[in-house]
């Protein structure tokens, strides 16, 4: 359960029903028992099986909700919109090259602060051409004002979609959220889940209600007028404010669901085996759970090493993980995606700039890995741990490290 | 207590290896244990080789990759032993599962193979099936070689996992491929340690 043990005291409901599942299908349960009323999906590899899961539930009557046809993404998103600013919860999940279509409207939805819950399957962006896993279509929305949670199991996929509409529609939030799963990783991998009896997840997540914005014919109002730049700047600043207190909503909803259904799972990140290391690494999505056995498996060998899965890319922990890697020794980057103008990761540009102010700045490394459905595997995170090691020690070690090819950077043919 | 296994299901688009790896994880969970299965990310052709990775434990299985050093390897189609490097990585007293109508000779097999399970699977689906779909009595094969999961919980899986008169048959094939099976100790002692 992502590092996290689950006690059956602890519990405040019974367990719910064990089944296998891929983690479409455990997505499909995540918004099928958020209760969504409108629904629109485009089919996408590897997103598909969702969509087909979703239909599924409501052709056979499981789900009582409308789901639309559309001819696109940029459709699917736009039909979400009016019904969200109808007063529906509204779900929908994407990939890829869908999620490029789809950008349009995706950055209108933040601005226009609605709770859309949106699963992005994460797949490799094209050319060259690939169906595979790889983090690089998320990630590159990053900046579009959506909250975005990473996510490593298929247990977290469902249990995550949950808590998405409780921190989206939270008053003092109001933002659009993304569960992002690795595609194909998670996405078509079958494992066992637990899947929450409905009645517990109603007494957890109530109903949307919205009462800031809501179309509706007797009480017209104009959405989206032309705005001048100052009342603009105003916009922006709340949204801004609205994404620094989502902090605190998301670790309070994964606080409450942990209570109740027994299974925490960090809020904005997941530590393990971090406080009384001296080297971390820093992970994002499936990988997260062979890093830790990697993790295991070295502290097996006496090297005093842990882990920060980061779970929440926005808003990022910049003051959480200065906190957690204060003191220590080396820390190392594994990013599934490439920043183009940094030549590293992503994530290991923003861990740079979250901890610009640590005293004896560590060092800091970047592993580039698991691109357009690479394996990254054991040994690659043996490699990976064994560089921070000897990065810890003194030793002079490469910024990047692509794990995967056989050529050292400033090497390659 | 069982420790995790790893097994690595070999055979061509259209066998159904991927729904076999998908019961193997079902019948696991149903005796209470952790699974999970992992298709191979390859292009979907009918014919191409195929894997899958399928991992067994009593508690909660954290990887995510693929499996390189496979207690056990499944192979589903008997022209794949010559089409690719299925044997990889096998683990030393590790156990092969072959779908042959004769015992293979010991020079084409692995040198780590410390159990043999062989069974005419083609002929089994031919004969109960009708199509050449070996996945199910496969299964079969897989239970009598390795007992890691019970014959019950995986003839419970495939059923729910499978509909109607398809189910039936397809549970008829693995239980013809569990009795049909011949097992084979090639390192009697080796074997034993690493298979329990």
């Amino acid at each position: 359960m992502s590092g996290t043990t689950t006690d059956d005291e602890a519990r405040v409901v019974r367990p719910g029903r064990i089944a296998v599942i891929d983690g479409n299908m455990a997505a499909a349960w995540g918004a099928k028992l958020s209760r969504p009323t409108v629904l629109a999906a485009y089919p996408i590899t590897p997103q598909t099986p969702l969509v087909e899961y979703l239909s599924t539930f409501v052709a056979d009557g499981e789900l009582d909700a409308d789901m639309v046809e559309v001819e696109s993404e940029h459709s699917a998103l736009s039909v979400l919109q009016g019904a969200s600013l109808a007063g529906a919860r509204t779900f929908t999940g994407t990939s890829s090259q869908g999620l490029a279509l789809m950008y349009e409207p995706y950055i209108r939805t933040s601005t226009l602060r609605l709770p859309i819950v949106m699963a992005i399957v994460t797949r490799e962006v094209i050319s060259p051409q690939s169906v595979w896993g790889g983090q690089q279509d998320a990630i590159t929305v990053r900046d579009a004002g959506w909250i975005q949670i990473y996510v490593e199991d298929n247990q977290e996929i469902l249990d995550s979609i949950i808590m998405a509409y409780k921190i989206a529609e939270h008053p003092d939030i109001l933002l659009p959220v993304n569960i992002c799963y690795d595609g194909h990783y998670l996405s078509h991998v079958a494992d066992r889940v637990e899947i929450p009896a409905q009645e517990d997840v109603d007494r957890f997540l109530s109903p949307y209600s919205p009462s800031h914005i809501k179309l509706d014919p007797r009480t017209p109002m104009s959405v989206d007028p032309l705005t001048p730049g100052d009342i603009l700047m105003e916009y922006r600043y709340k949204h801004v404010r609205a994404q620094a207190r989502a902090k605190r909503v998301i670790e309070e909803v994964d606080e409450e669901f942990g209570r109740i259904f027994g299974r925490p799972y960090g809020g904005l990140l997941e530590r393990y085996r971090l406080d009384d290391a001296s080297l971390a690494l820093i992970t994002l999505g499936s990988t997260s759970g062979t890093a830790k056995v990697a993790v295991d498996a070295a502290r097996n060998r006496g090297v005093d090493i842990g882990l920060i899965k980061l779970r929440a890319l926005r808003p990022f922990p910049r003051e959480e993980l200065f906190e957690a890697l204060h003191g220590k020794a080396a820390i190392g980057i594994v990013d599934r995606n490439v920043c183009f103008g940094w030549m590293t990761g992503v994530v290991y540009a923003e861990v740079c700039a979250a901890l610009r102010l640590l005293p004896d700045q560590p060092p800091l490394i970047d592993f580039v890995a698991g691109l357009g459905g690479a394996d990254i595997t054991f040994k690659h995170y043996e490699r990976a741990i064994s560089l921070l090691q000897q990065a810890a020690s003194g030793r002079t070690v490469a910024e990047v490290t692509w794990l995967g090819i056989d050529f050292e950077p400033g090497e390659e043919p | 207590m069982l420790h995790m296994k790893e097994i690595r299901l070999h055979g061509r688009g259209g066998q159904g290896t991927v729904l076999a790896s998908q019961i193997l994880v079902s019948a696991a969970v149903r005796e209470g244990k952790y699974g999970n299965a992992i298709p191979f990310f390859g292009f979907e052709r009918r014919g191409a080789p195929l894997a899958a990775f399928v991992r067994f434990d009593e508690k909660r299985i954290r990887e995510k990759t693929q499996i390189y050093t496979p207690d056990c390897v499944v192979v589903m189609d008997p022209t794949l032993v010559h089409a690719s490097n299925v044997f990889d990585g096998l683990q030393e007293g590790g156990a092969v599962v072959l779908n042959d109508r004769k015992m293979p000779e010991e020079a084409k097999l692995p040198t780590t193979v410390g159990r043999l399970g062989v069974v005419d699977a083609t002929g089994i689906a031919l004969e109960v099936l009708g199509t050449p779909i070996t996945n199910t009595p496969m299964l079969g094969a897989f239970v009598a070689t390795t007992s890691w999961i019970g014959l019950e919980a995986l003839l419970s899986a495939l059923q729910e996992m499978m509909r109607g008169k398809q189910a039936d048959a397809n549970a008829r094939a693995a239980l013809l491929g569990y009795e049909r099976t011949r097992v084979l100790d090639m390192q009697p002692g080796r074997a034993e340690a690493h298979l329990l």
